[in-house]
């Protein structure tokens, strides 16, 4: 079984990643470097008002002022940051027609299988297309609008919704909170923008596809999401990039607003192109995303399935501040070859009765490093605060790593805090059960797989849920340590 | 409060004016070791501040009080019935004193086989340099990023030294009894050096007390050698007063199939800081280290292990619990790292914690560094309560609510306390958290302890 095992895990590292291709359509850049200037021409080209072009400058000065973080369990190079181009836009035409979109453009998001022309509106979800720094369609915009619901790129809310965008802009991740984020605060060119009126149910799946094309560019983008009292949205994110040598940057913000009584669902299917099986190239993924649970039983969950990026820096958190309010954190994260992730959540315990739990389920494979870093705080006017983490890591593999951190603050005595965590292989016994049965050791792995990472992937929008499982199964198809 | 710059460079000025002091009796493998550790010490930024590894613990208003700092020996009168305080009932020990980090110098010649040797670590130092050389300063090296170590090292002038050669049984458990006595507020460094050899075999006992009401602040090193197949017990009782703080560091260097278990018991203390560093340097050793600490007041402590798996089909597993009242402070950080090809490793690690008020705070890291894939490890940490049905379970058999409360902390710390081998010293302990839960503890010492609200 031994020889069986290596073919296996031969197999898992010559996967090869599909979305790498690179599309051929004319770019609309600035040069490289970045400077108070740029950020002037990145506000200028997008017409934006005085206040944002003071907030993006406020954030570059105070950026100026920062190091960049080196307390993860990561190896990140030197990053040259004047190497970077900031902004890169496909050229095309005013018009919002579908026709009138670029026929490059289009193929790109058919073959990445993303329904941006409204004829595919049997998958019955709305998309947000974004390349390198723009927006490139929103489809399903006007049945949205029917309801009140807005759903639309980032720069076009600011050119017609600048209230809500500087209400809501900063107010849960302010550009002081940490490196990335004051390099997003500062450059950030495009995203998307979600917000459900009161009391609206929103009929459809949002979804925002991101996808890095042009070179030498950095991806900064920006998603903010605000659900007014009694709203539900669910809202899923992809991820693709092509396949260079050279690594690229990608460092987004997400914020999310909940008030009372709302549930927001975000979703992420990560898969930047994770560099070569010798390491080379790959994005590197270096994201702030935060929710706040404002009102009283709000909720907001998270689901990620990260497989890709050369590394990963996330952290996805909830501030539970409403009384009752409940969130909840499901991920699976994938690393093989020399990817390293180091991600994880945050929950902090501020109103009364808060829940929260926490699951997260690495898996590690070839020269890779994936950690799980969590925090879970509990103030001391917090009372009745309740937090179950559990963290298993799954190794593939003697010479990758897989590392837990967990910290637990807890100030209050009524809170109830639990977190446990595992680390293993897949038992030869279980294999050898399967195999008993006549399952083959390559489909029993996939059995064992789609299992541990099961609690994760149910909680994923059905659609989603289905790419997720091809891509687990991608990377790590019958892989046993 | 003195600034870290400040604090860090009064060091710098004691290191080169008591050089001559610090290095007078003192054999050469110490003094050996001075000039490159506080090298070290300046390196990492002095006193550890903002550091990972102290991330819960800030020790600038430790380190801002006025002490003294004796660099050489000054005799105290020590009552030597005082060490009665320390005796357990039907345990004969043999007892060993150190005052104010000192080799107490009437300590009375313990009954050992003649091939153990236990004597103050400066004595040693000079009568077996070539053992001292072999171990000294070898294991506490474990500890990359802590300057209050290399502190230790640079300013260690004694303490107590234990060589059990190979093949000998030490029946008789060591007591080392830690006294501190001053008249005025006083820093002391203590070093200590346990080498056992092959098939050898040791338990000892350490009890820290004070003596005097100033503030103390001990930094207290501890290497410990364990060769082939040797078996260590080690527990630790500390019990101060409320104005005397502790940084411990112990450091476990272990061989093939040789095992190592201690029980640190915190019951009373301003600031503790326990330091635990265990390295697995071969296969089949095995590392049990249990804790318990009940907090009350605002006292702090924090415990911080790392164990090191670096051979294959080692154990260890740990398991610390808590109970915190007032407005006490708990910090329990652990790390398991195994290594790459430390296959077949089994290591687990607990902590679990009791809050009773909503001012006191529990900061719990429990972390897993893995880089081998056939292993076992887990970790598991929990806040909370006592169980709320096993009280009415309780209480609808007729106990009243405080005793009922009382039942359970102690079932609760009974859990670490029957890890305890030696009997006698198991119902001590055991009798020791029972007054100490009542509250009976500070009040039967009052006369020393002080305690301030």
């Amino acid at each position: 079984m031994a020889k069986e095992q290596e073919n296996i895990i031969q197999e898992v590292t010559g996967s090869e990643y599909k979305y790498g291709f690179v599309t051929n359509v004319e770019t609309e850049t600035i040069g490289k470097g970045l400077n108070e200037e740029v950020i002037r021409m990145i506000s200028a080209k997008k017409e934006e008002p005085e206040w944002l072009l003071e907030f993006r400058l406020n954030a570059y000065r105070h950026w100026l002022t920062m190091k960049m973080p080196r307390w993860a369990k990561l190896d990140i190079p030197e990053i040259d940051y004047q190497d970077i181009v900031y902004y890169a836009a496909p050229k095309q035409k005013e018009s919002k027609q579908w026709e009138d979109v670029d026929p490059e453009l289009k193929a790109t998001f058919d073959k990445l299988g993303i329904p941006l022309s409204e004829q595919m509106a049997l998958s019955g979800i709305a998309v947000d297309a974004v390349m390198d720094s723009v927006s490139v369609k929103t489809t399903f915009k006007d049945t949205l609008a029917e309801r009140g619901v807005i759903f639309c790129s980032f720069s076009e809310a600011v050119r017609n919704h600048p209230d809500l965008v500087r209400k809501y802009l900063g107010s849960v991740v302010p550009y002081r909170d940490n490196y990335f984020a004051a390099l997003n605060s500062a450059v950030f060119s495009d995203g998307s923008f979600v917000y459900i009126p009161k009391g609206v149910r929103c009929p459809m799946e949002l979804s925002t596809y991101f996808r890095i094309n042009a070179r030498n560019t950095g991806q900064f983008e920006r998603t903010l999401i605000v659900a007014e009292d009694d709203a539900y949205v669910s809202y899923l994110e992809g991820c693709t990039a092509p396949q260079r040598d050279e690594n690229q940057l990608h460092a987004a913000i997400v914020e999310i607003v909940v008030e009372k009584n709302a549930e927001v669902k975000y979703s992420t299917v990560q898969n930047w192109y994770p560099g070569d099986k010798e390491g080379k190239g790959g994005i590197y993924n270096f994201v702030t995303k935060r929710g706040i649970c404002r009102g009283e039983n709000a909720k907001l969950i998270w689901a990620q399935v990260e497989t890709g990026s050369a590394i990963t820096w996330k952290y996805p958190s909830t501030i539970l501040k409403g009384d009752g309010s409940v969130s909840e954190f499901y991920s699976v994260a994938v690393t093989n070859n020399y990817q390293q992730a180091d991600t994880g959540t945050k929950m902090i315990h501020i109103g009364n009765n808060t829940r929260s739990r926490i699951v997260s389920k690495g898996i590690s494979a070839g020269y890779s490093s994936n950690s799980y870093r969590g925090k879970v705080k509990v103030v001391k006017t917090c009372r009745n605060a309740r937090n179950y983490s559990q963290c298993d890591s799954l190794l593939l593999g003697d010479k990758c790593g897989a590392h837990t951190f967990p910290y637990l603050e807890i100030e209050n005595s009524t809170a109830q805090v639990e977190h446990e965590a595992t680390t293993s292989k897949i038992g030869e016994d279980q294999i050898f059960y399967c195999n008993q049965r006549g399952i083959s050791t390559e489909d029993a792995v996939g059995l064992i797989i789609k299992g541990y990472a099961g609690d994760v992937l149910n909680k994923m929008p059905m659609e989603f849920a289905v790419e997720a499982q091809k891509l687990l199964q991608i990377s790590l198809e019958g892989s046993v340590g | 409060m003195d600034s870290l710059e400040k604090i860090n460079a009064d060091f710098a000025t004691l290191f080169r004016d008591g050089r001559t002091l610090l290095d007078k009796g003192c054999g050469a493998v110490i003094n050996g070791c001075r000039e490159e550790a506080f090298r070290k010490f300046v390196d990492l930024g002095g006193i550890p501040f903002k550091k990972e590894e102290y991330s819960y613990l800030n020790l600038l208003p430790l380190f801002s009080r006025d002490y003294n700092v004796v660099l050489k020996y000054i005799r105290q009168e020590v009552d030597m019935n005082e060490t009665f305080r320390c005796a357990v009932t039907n345990l004969q020990t043999n007892p060993v004193l150190t005052v104010n980090g000192w080799w107490f110098d009437e300590n009375i010649e313990p009954e050992i086989p003649e091939e153990v040797v236990i004597c103050s670590l400066r004595e040693a130092s000079v009568k077996y340099p070539d053992l001292l050389a072999r171990h000294y300063n070898h294991y506490a090296s474990a500890a990359r990023n802590d300057g209050l170590v290399a502190l230790n090292t640079a300013f260690a002038q004694d303490g107590i030294f234990v060589y059990v050669p190979d093949d000998v049984v030490m029946e008789r458990p060591l007591q080392i009894i830690n006294l501190l006595r001053a008249n005025t507020g006083l820093m002391a460094f203590q070093r200590n050096l346990i080498i056992l050899g092959k098939n050898a075999r040791a338990s000892v006992l350490v009890c820290d007390h004070t003596l005097s009401e100033q503030e103390f602040l001990v930094n207290n090193t501890t290497e410990v050698y364990l060769g082939p197949r040797a078996r260590m017990e080690y527990y630790q009782v500390q019990n101060q007063h409320l104005g005397a703080s502790q940084i411990n560091s112990l450091f476990v260097s272990e061989h093939r199939n040789s095992v190592f278990e201690s029980n640190l018991v915190t019951l009373y203390g301003g600031t503790i800081r326990n330091n635990m560093y265990v390295a697995m340097n071969e296969e089949g050793g095995e590392c049990h280290l249990y804790g318990m600490y009940i907090l009350d007041k605002n006292q702090i402590v924090d415990n911080f292990s790392y164990i090191d798996h670096i051979a294959p089909h080692c154990i260890s597993n740990e398991h610390f619990k808590g109970v915190m009242d007032d407005a006490s402070l708990a910090n329990f950080s652990g790390c398991i790292r195994v290594r790459p090809d430390a296959q077949k490793t089994e290591a687990y690690q607990a902590n679990n914690n009791l809050l009773l008020t909503d001012t006191a705070r529990v900061n719990t890291k429990p972390q897993l560094v893995i880089d081998a894939d056939d292993v076992k490890c887990s970790h598991g940490a929990t806040v909370g309560q006592l169980d709320e049905e096993a009280m009415f379970y309780l209480r609808s058999r007729g106990i009243g609510l405080e005793e009922a409360r009382m039942m359970m902390m102690f079932g609760f710390a009974h859990d670490i306390i029957q890890r305890v081998k030696l009997e006698p010293l198991r119902v001590e302990i055991d009798n020791l958290i029972d007054k100490r839960l009542r509250g009976e503890l500070s009040k039967c010492h009052h006369c020393v302890m002080k305690c301030k609200k």
